[in-house]
Order: C-alpha cells, then structure tokens, then sequence
C-alpha cells in the first residue's frame, strides 16, 4: 500500500486530540474517483478535513506521492491539491470570474496579479464546467447548481494533481448533480486528475467511483470497487436502513413496502407492474403478483414490495405449477389488476391466469381502487 | 450558439469587464485626490484668522509671507494639522479594513472592538508615570504604549472570540472592553491633578489640534510602514476573503497569517491612538464607503482606496470640527460619529448578515 500514489497509512481522525476514526488504510491509483459514503454524521468530512490539512491528524500519516504530506509546505502543497468545501463562501463584490480567478493564487507573484496566461486559464476552467456565461455575474447572485460548478472551475483552474470536495452534490438538482459527475468523471479520466469526495447519493456513489469508502461508526466499514461494495445486506447494514430498500443493480431507493395480507394481485412482467406496484405502495394496499420471471426488472422490484411474488426460472416456460400457485394467491385477494403483460410462448400460463380473473368478476383498472 | 462562438463572446465580454472596472478605480480615486485637495485648502484658507489662497500659495512654496504671523499659522498650526489627519485617518481606516477581514465581518473595527480605547489606558498611563518621573514623554514612547495597548484590548478580543462563536456577542464584548477601558482611564485622569492632565483629557476625547512636524514625521513613518506592509499581504488578504480553509489550501500559512493582521492593525490604531486619541467609526465607514465607490474587495484596489478614503474623510471631519462653530472646537470624533454612524447603520440594513 506504501507505493500507492496517495494513501491513508493508519490514519487515525477526529476533534481536540480524541480520534473520531481510526485505521483507516486506503491506497488510490492517480486518476481515480474515490467516494466517501456513510451515513450522517459518521465522520467523512472529518477524514476529507484531515487530508487537506485543516484537522490535525492524530495518528498515522498520509502520504502523497511516498511523501508525508505534513512534510509540504502549505505553498507546495496548494499547486498540488485543491478543495471544494460544503461551507457557504459569501464573499462581498466577487464575480464569479474572480472566484475562479483565485485558483491561480499559488502561480501569481507577490501583489497576485494574473498573466494573460492565468486570465486564459481561468476561462478555459469556466469553459469546462460550462459557465463562461455567468463570468460577470455576482457570486453571492447565482443558483447552487452555478455556485458549485463555479467552486469546480476554480479548483480545477489551481492545476491540481488532487481534488477533495466535500459533498459536492449537496443542494443540487438532479440535473446539475449529473452535469457535475460527469465533469468530474471527465477530469479524472482525461486529465488525470485525482478525486477524492464525500456523497451522500449512494447510487450516484455507485456510478461515478471507481473505488468506495465506506465510514461508519470508528473504523472503515468497507473499502473497494463499487461492485464489491454494494450489496443489499451491505447497505442496510451501514445505513441502519430498517425502513425502505436499496437495490444495488439498479442504485434504486425505495421505501418499505405496505404490511400485511395481500389485497391485490398483479398480472405483470416486463416493466408493466413497476408503475402499478409504486402507485399501490403508495396507497399502502398490499399485493401479490405474477407470474415474474427472476430476471424480470418487475421482479427486482415486486421482491422488496409485493407480499408475495409468484415466480418463475428464467427462460424456461412456465409451468402449471407457477399457475396454480398464482391462482391461489389471486383467490385470495378481492380484487385482480391486470398490467397487460405480452403474452408468448414461454408465458402461455398466463392466458390461463386473465381468463380466470375475468372469470371471478375482480378485474379492476388501477384508477377504479379506492 | 456554438461553444466556440460562446466562449469568444464571453471573453470579449472579460475585457470589457475589465475596461469597466479600470474606468471606475480611476475616476473614484480622481475623485478623492480632487476632495482631498479641495480640503486642503479650506483647511489651510479658513480658521480664525483667514488668509488669502495667493498668499497661502506664497507661504507655503517659499516659506515667507508679508505677514510673519501667517506664516507661523500656516506653517507650526495648520499645515501639520492637516497632514496628521490625512495620515492618521488613512491609518484608522486601514486598521478597520484588517480588522474586518481578520473576523470577516463588515462592522469590525478598532473602536467597536475596544482597540483604540485599550490603546488610550495605556497611553494615559504612560502619560501620568512619565510626566510625573521624567516631565518629559517621547511620542515614540507613546505610540509603543498604543501599540501595547491595542495588542492587551485585541488579545482579550482574542480570547473571547474562542468561547464565542456568534459574531454580534464579540462586537458587544468588544464595545464592553471599549467602556471598561474608558472608565479605567477616567479614574486616572480625574485622580492625577498635575497641570498636564489637562492635555491628556483634551486627548482622550480625540483631536488633531496640537500637532508638530515631529510628530507628524514619526506618524509617517509608523504608518507609512504598515500600510508598505499591508499592501504586500494583499495577496493573501485576497485568498482570505474566500474564508480561512480556501486560503489554506491556496497556501496561505494561515497562523502567521492572523498574527501579521494583527500586528498590523494593532501597530495601526495604536499610533492613530497615541497622536490624536481614540476616534470613532472611521475604521468601519470608510472601507465600507470606499468599496461600495470601487464596486470591488480586490485588496491590491481596496487598500490603496481605503487609505486614501480614511485620509480625506478624516481631513474633511477635522475641518467641520474646527469650522462648524468656530472659535470653539469640536471633538474629532463628535463629527466622524455623526458622518460614520449612519453609514454604519445603513450597512447593517443593507446587508443584514452581521452576526450570522
């Protein structure tokens, strides 16, 4: 781990002497995205703190480029390193082109005034984080989304090697948080930038980093590639999530699902129920459905909401024994929606299936429950 | 729009920006070496005795005069006068602008925060030890003991300012050292009855009556100094603006930082203290005046700017001071309280973020 190009080495973190997080050993390739995830209060913007100097360490070290990074002076170390941090900056009569101007501090002589070359580099910064229309405008009069897409440009003009944000998503729109991860992505793959960040978006988390940091409660969770990372159990376990699901695959989010016996029995499959299976939650009215194949995106969900799912293996045919349990379950629910699901030769049974719900009089469109 | 097209418009829209502010900085420091010098002369022209704008002219390029006694108005009374309030009051209003920048907050400033009355105990102390030894005190000497004073008032700031993180409780703890101070130094000039004394009250009020080329001279040296000084740190005054973790990550070795501004603005108000006593709202009015003319925070801009300001809203207080009701004299800070006050208060109004 001690040839890594930036690495936490037994890094102990907190407050006034009294470690907060301890051991933390992580190892980053240059280039990479590492995401800080964890829930509240669990200690990220402390460890981003400690890494850009602001805390003082209390144990460990942490090394850049196998060198400790106490031993570079702050002026070495701005041309090197660059933060994005979550407290609101009002600075009094800056456009936003002298906020990204002030990246190029650690270049400028002694009274810091810019070359044509600095002021080249600035606009090449706000072009990148497409804001060169917002340059006059006043920093203290512009929307979150531009304040930290302006906050990017101005790190990305200090020509760092390393890039520490500390949530940098946060107040941003959906929108604006994918324009600027994918700024970021873009930064670290073609400029080989370094990123390191906290998020609190854990399926963002997923898609954009290379490398995930789990922090909870003293120690490091977990630490390792997204796909190691997220698992179903793994996240609940962190977050202490009793009451909603994430589903990795997807990096979805939902919350729990209605209890008790099943109302209402869904005919889906396909992507047909997931809208019926949401509005039903929403109205907290259990169900049932089937008859789902286990690859079926309506299966990933119908698992973590339904109150029982009929299923079936994938691509075989479904057989008389999927029917007879899902003719069950549908006789015991007062009322049958069916999504309208295709009908081919492997899903044949369900033909069965609508006969039988016509049949039983139960049939109702989604609109017509109560 | 095509990207390109974009950008090419929006850097020509840069220079413009550019021209734009350039234009402003010039015409508003124009404007106030134009007040200053309009200042000048009034000050130098008009006081109990009035003298002709030729004949000033005659005095003071010449040094002679067909009335000797003008001459010695002009040159021992009013021409020191004058330069000690372009200076001291560029002085203050310095002090103000580091100050405000070291708590980050608009209504910062030596008096508010009990500096200039810290400053003034000391001074009165000083005095009374001094005279009553030596019957003699050096205006060196005096200005160390501001110096001394100011750094007791800021340290005491200092420590509170840990405790407390809400801003308006520092400046209310600020005002309360302001009064502590004040009371201190009032039960030491009512106690020591020399005859002396009575300058030192005249003093404790704030004037710039009295002052001598000697004095002027060592004022000018302080605050030439600190204000070289200032100017070299605006490039780190200018990462600070941003808050204290930017600049540290723009290298900026913030502990040494906070020590220089404090040095400075200590060394600052304590001379203003020393030569002309403590003097009101010019440390918060001015910069914020001045700014608001600039359009800018840009420091290299904003401290030149400043001084200048402080110099010439100082000169045109002194000369109200002297002229509103002539013969009699007001306090120097009688009249920068009615002018600065307002300011201040509009300040507030209009930005309503103090304190948070």
């Amino acid at each position: 781990m001690t040839d890594s190009y930036f690495s936490l080495d037994n890094l102990s973190v907190g407050y006034n002497g009294s470690a907060l997080i301890r051991d933390i050993n992580i190892g980053v390739t240059k280039g990479e995205i590492i995401t800080l995830i964890g829930p509240n209060g669990s200690g990220k913007s402390t460890i981003l703190k400690s890494i850009t100097r602001q805390l003082q360490l209390i144990g460990g070290k942490v090394i850049f480029e196998g060198k400790d990074l106490r031993k570079f002076s702050y002026r070495d170390l701005s041309s090197r390193m660059a933060v994005v941090l979550t407290e609101r900056m009002k600075p009094e009569l800056m456009t936003c082109h002298d906020i990204v101007a002030t990246g190029r501090y650690p270049y400028t002589g002694r009274l810091g005034i810019l070359t044509e070359e600095d002021e080249r580099k600035v606009e090449d910064a706000m072009a990148a984080v497409h804001a060169e229309e917002i340059g006059n405008r006043d920093f203290n009069a512009i929307s979150d989304g531009q304040r930290q897409r302006v906050l990017l440009a101005r790190a990305i003009c200090q020509e760092p090697d390393i890039i520490i944000l500390d949530e940098p998503t946060s107040f941003l729109d959906i929108r604006h948080k994918l324009e600027l991860l994918s700024i970021l992505r873009s930064m670290a793959k073609e400029k080989g930038i370094t990123v390191i960040m906290s998020l609190h978006e854990i399926d963002l988390a997923q898609k954009v980093s290379d490398r995930i940091v789990c922090v909870k409660g003293d120690r490091i969770f977990r630490y390792g590639r997204p796909a190691e990372i997220f698992d179903e159990q793994m996240i609940r376990e962190m977050y202490e999530i009793d009451n909603g699901y994430f589903d990795p695959l997807f990096g979805s989010i939902e919350l729990p699902a209605a209890a008790g016996e099943a109302k209402v029995f869904v005919i889906a499959g396909g992507g047909r129920g997931i809208p019926v299976y949401r509005e039903l939650q929403k109205r907290d009215i259990a169900f049932a459905t089937g008859i789902l194949y286990t690859n079926d995106v309506d299966w990933r969900l119908a698992r973590l909401l339904a109150s029982e799912v009929i299923e079936a293996e994938p691509f075989t045919v479904m057989g008389e024994e999927a029917l007879a349990k899902a003719t069950a379950s549908m006789s015991a629910c007062g009322t049958v929606i069916d999504t309208g699901v295709p009908v081919r030769e492997t899903n044949r049974v369900l033909e069965e299936l609508r006969r039988l719900a016509e049949e039983s009089g139960k049939l109702r469109r989604l609109e017509e429950l109560v | 729009m095509t990207k390109s097209n974009g950008q090419s418009v929006s850097g020509g829209a840069f220079h413009q920006e550019n021209f734009r502010r350039r234009t402003r900085y010039i015409t508003v420091f124009l404007a106030m070496i134009a007040l200053l010098l309009v200042v000048v002369v009034l000050n130098v022209n008009m006081g109990s005795v009035s003298i002709s704008p030729g004949e000033i002219f005659r005095i003071i390029l010449t040094h002679q005069g067909p009335d000797p006694k003008n001459v010695d108005i002009i040159w021992d009374l009013r021409l020191p006068r004058i330069l000690m309030g372009a200076i001291l009051g560029g002085g203050l209003a310095l002090a103000g602008f580091l100050l405000q920048t070291y708590f980050e907050n608009p209504i910062a400033g030596p008096f508010v925060l009990g500096i200039s009355s810290g400053s003034k105990m000391i001074v009165a102390i000083t005095m009374i030890v001094f005279l009553s030894r030596f019957s003699h005190v050096s205006s060196w000497t005096l200005i160390i003991a501001a110096f001394i004073g100011a750094l007791l008032s800021t340290g005491f700031i200092l420590l509170i300012s840990r405790r407390v993180t809400h801003m308006a409780s520092l400046l209310v703890a600020g005002i309360m050292v302001g009064y502590i101070c004040s009371a201190i130094t009032d039960f030491i000039v009512t106690f020591a009855d020399d005859s002396d004394i009575v300058n030192l009250r005249d003093w404790s009020l704030g004037s710039f009556s009295g002052s001598s080329w000697s004095n002027v001279g060592v004022a000018a040296i302080v605050i030439g100094v600190a204000f070289a000084l200032t100017l070299l740190l605006s490039k780190p005054i200018g990462a600070f603006q941003l808050g204290e973790a930017y600049a540290q990550s723009m290298g900026v070795n913030v502990k040494r930082f906070r020590v220089a501004i404090i040095l400075l603005s200590s060394m600052l108000s304590g001379c203003v203290t020393a030569f002309a006593g403590p003097i009101s709202f010019v440390g918060i009015a001015v910069p914020f005046l001045v700014k608001m003319c600039l359009k800018t925070a840009r420091p290299l801009i904003v401290i030149p700017g400043t001084f200048l300001g402080g110099g010439v809203f100082c000169m045109w207080c002194d000369f109200i001071a002297r002229m509103a009701f002539a013969p009699m004299e007001l306090n120097i800070s009688t009249v920068t309280a009615m002018f600065g006050a307002p300011v201040v208060i509009f300040m507030m109004i209009r930005k309503r973020r103090w304190g948070a």
